[in-house]
């Protein structure tokens, strides 16, 4: 997914007016944008139910009927296919390797990054714009223009089809976003708090973890979410540098897999789907304020 | 989980920051032995030397080496020039893969934006803007391939037979409601790269709208206040003042959008693995490295699909340097 700096026009984090929150009632004239509203709300649902539904159902009733008429008697709903995806398809091994992947490959880049922006924000050096330029330019490069060359210097490592290998090739790919986000947070910081600091003595190492960390905890936190989320739902870096090999394959390696081997069993496959989007989408839920603020902040990583 | 990869995980996720941190801290003990002058001098080199190390290593380097690959022959031994470029625009399949990803690039572009903005005006005038937004959102939060098996599900067709039930969600309410004849939507060459297109959308139009909808926030209320009070209607408000306002946004998402489209790789593999007419550069690149082993021509198309990046690479950096210069 891509990595593009977002959201240059100033968005103010709205202390929105009385004025604008008139028509927030119900009226008669405003019927036609409440039904249009949220009708688009259940067309964005849908989907999602019906594959939450599906992974509910017994497989001979998911390739025959509708998700929706599980909503008729008789009901039939059973938690098999959970149990056979689980078990027999690998998948709860690929839970774990998600973990092992997504994990250390969110909190190396943004360790590395944060001392990097730190410095990008606000120590003086030559080249540091021309440098900081070439990062911005890096975010729109594709990351197909970097696969053979580090396919290859993998192979000579013998790094491909390891963790570490996958956790530094994301710590790579991820560091120009980081770096991007967090030196224009940190930057965004008072000037007058380093001077202070300073004149009480403090050096670079101190005004870093005893100033600059702790104001920045929701910057770290958006940057963590997108890092987590990038990394968990990857599919391309995985398939190249981990080859396949199914002791150390993601989820989404493994339930793209899935697809072509199990092909039309959607009982399983809706339940497979469903385990791979379980963490991220609590993850989401719970940290959606952080996430919309990163995002409208300065930038997103898809 | 084993011992070892506790471990081994532990180890990475504490180990890293760990060492990082002791070598700031110990770097920063031997700087302060230098002569003052030197302070500032070398400092700034340590903090972000080892960013510029990965960076070097896995995007500047790799970049470069992948233009160096695309002008020999697959065995690296010769140089041909552009003949792997030609050989490969030659092909009749990628330009099908180079066809969709323009219409990935019109219409997944165009839809986001139009959805996002149509969702972020109608969301901030009603009373449960959050749960809307939340909801339209939530697909953001999953995977490509997740999302691809969800519209593969969708998009099912079975055979217009008696007893036979549509168990796609789109084939029955094709069928049963509209009483068209079922549809093939992966398959059917007519349709399918908008069935495609429009599994990506509905997972970035929350992205949108998020954003618009903050910076539809930030338009001073009195503008369009202004507006209403000299007799404009609904229509002619967000015409004329709300969507010239939200250019600069919907803009820079449109940025966003347009390397997506360029790079689009996951719903494709997943869904159709580029059978039905349906492949993409990305998903091209990827089956010449692995499939038919042509680093050579691999290498070609991703320098294409670089090639094709850089107007937006250009507009990024302008707009960078532009926001530097006014902060």
């Amino acid at each position: 997914m891509s990595v593009v700096p977002v959201a240059a026009p100033p968005i103010v984090e709205a202390p929105v007016a009385a004025a604008s929150k008139e028509g927030r009632h119900f009226t008669l004239g405003s019927l036609p944008l409440h039904i249009a509203l949220i009708l688009l709300t259940v067309i964005w649902i849908v989907p999602t139910l019906g594959l939450l539904v599906s992974s509910f159902r017994p497989g001979f009733l998911v390739n025959r009927t509708g998700w929706w008429t599980a909503f008729s008697p008789p009901f039939q709903f059973t938690l098999q296919n959970y149990s056979d995806v689980l078990q027999s398809n690998n998948l709860f091994a690929s839970f774990l390797n998600s973990l092992t992947i997504a994990i250390p490959a969110t909190v190396i880049p943004i360790a590395i990054a944060a001392f990097a922006a730190y410095a990008f924000a606000w120590m003086r050096f030559p080249f540091r714009n021309a440098l900081f330029l070439l990062l911005v330019g890096l975010l729109a490069v594709p990351l197909q223009v970097t696969l053979i060359p580090v396919l290859t210097a993998f192979k000579v490592l013998q790094l491909n089809g390891s963790f570490l290998g996958i956790w530094l090739a994301h710590t790579g790919y991820g560091l120009p976003f980081a770096i991007y986000l967090l030196r224009n947070f940190f930057g965004s910081l008072p000037n007058d708090l380093f001077e202070s600091a300073s004149i009480d003595g403090a050096g670079p190492v101190t005004m870093f973890f005893r100033l600059v960390l702790p104001l920045s905890v929701p910057a770290l936190a958006s940057l963590a979410i997108f890092q987590f989320l990038w990394t968990w739902n990857d599919l391309l870096v995985a398939l190249v540098y981990l080859g396949g090999d199914p002791a150390v394959a993601p989820m989404t390696v493994t339930v793209a897999n899935l697809v072509g081997s199990l092909g039309q069993s959607y009982e399983l496959l809706t339940a497979a789907a469903f385990v791979s989007m379980a963490l991220p989408l609590v993850v989401f839920l719970a940290m959606q304020r952080y996430f919309v603020r990163g995002m409208t902040a300065g930038a997103v990583k898809g | 989980m084993d011992a070892q990869r506790i471990t081994f995980l532990v180890g990475a996720v504490v180990g890293v920051p760990v060492v990082l941190v002791l070598y700031i801290v110990v770097t920063d003990w031997l700087i302060r032995r230098l002569p003052p002058a030197q302070h500032g001098r070398v400092r700034p080199w340590l903090w972000v030397g080892p960013a510029l190390l990965l960076v070097t290593g896995f995007l500047i380097y790799p970049g470069l080496a992948t233009a160096w690959i695309s002008l020999f022959t697959n065995d690296g031994k010769s140089f041909v020039g552009l003949a792997n470029f030609g050989k490969v625009l030659g092909d009749h399949s990628v330009l099908i893969a180079i066809r969709n990803n323009v219409l990935w690039l019109v219409f997944y572009t165009g839809l986001v934006l139009v959805f996002g903005l149509i969702l972020a005006v109608m969301a901030d005038r009603v009373p449960y803007e959050g749960p809307v937004k939340s909801l339209i959102f939530m697909p953001m939060a999953i995977s490509f391939v997740a999302a691809g098996l969800i519209w593969s599900f969708m998009y099912q067709y079975q055979p217009n037979l008696p007893g036979v039930h549509q168990t796609g969600t789109l084939n029955a309410v094709w069928v049963n409601l509209l009483h068209q004849q079922p549809i093939a939507w992966v398959i059917d060459e007519r349709v399918n790269n908008f069935a495609l297109i429009f599994a990506a959308v509905w997972v970035w139009t929350g992205f949108a709208m998020v954003i618009t909808s903050a910076a539809l926030k930030g338009i001073p209320p009195e503008l369009t206040e202004a507006a209403r009070v000299d007799g404009a209607t609904e229509l002619q408000v967000f015409a004329r003042i709300t969507v010239p306002l939200l250019t600069p946004t919907l803009t820079v998402i449109g940025t966003t959008l347009v390397i997506f489209a360029l790079k689009a790789f996951d719903i494709i593999y997943v869904m159709t693995n580029g059978l039905y007419n349906t492949d993409v550069m990305a998903r091209r690149m990827y089956g010449e490295m692995f499939t038919s082993q042509n680093y050579a021509n691999s290498a070609a198309i991703a320098m294409l699909l670089l090639l094709a990046v850089i107007p937006v690479l250009i507009f990024n950096l302008r707009r960078f340097q532009f926001q530097e210069a006014i902060r």
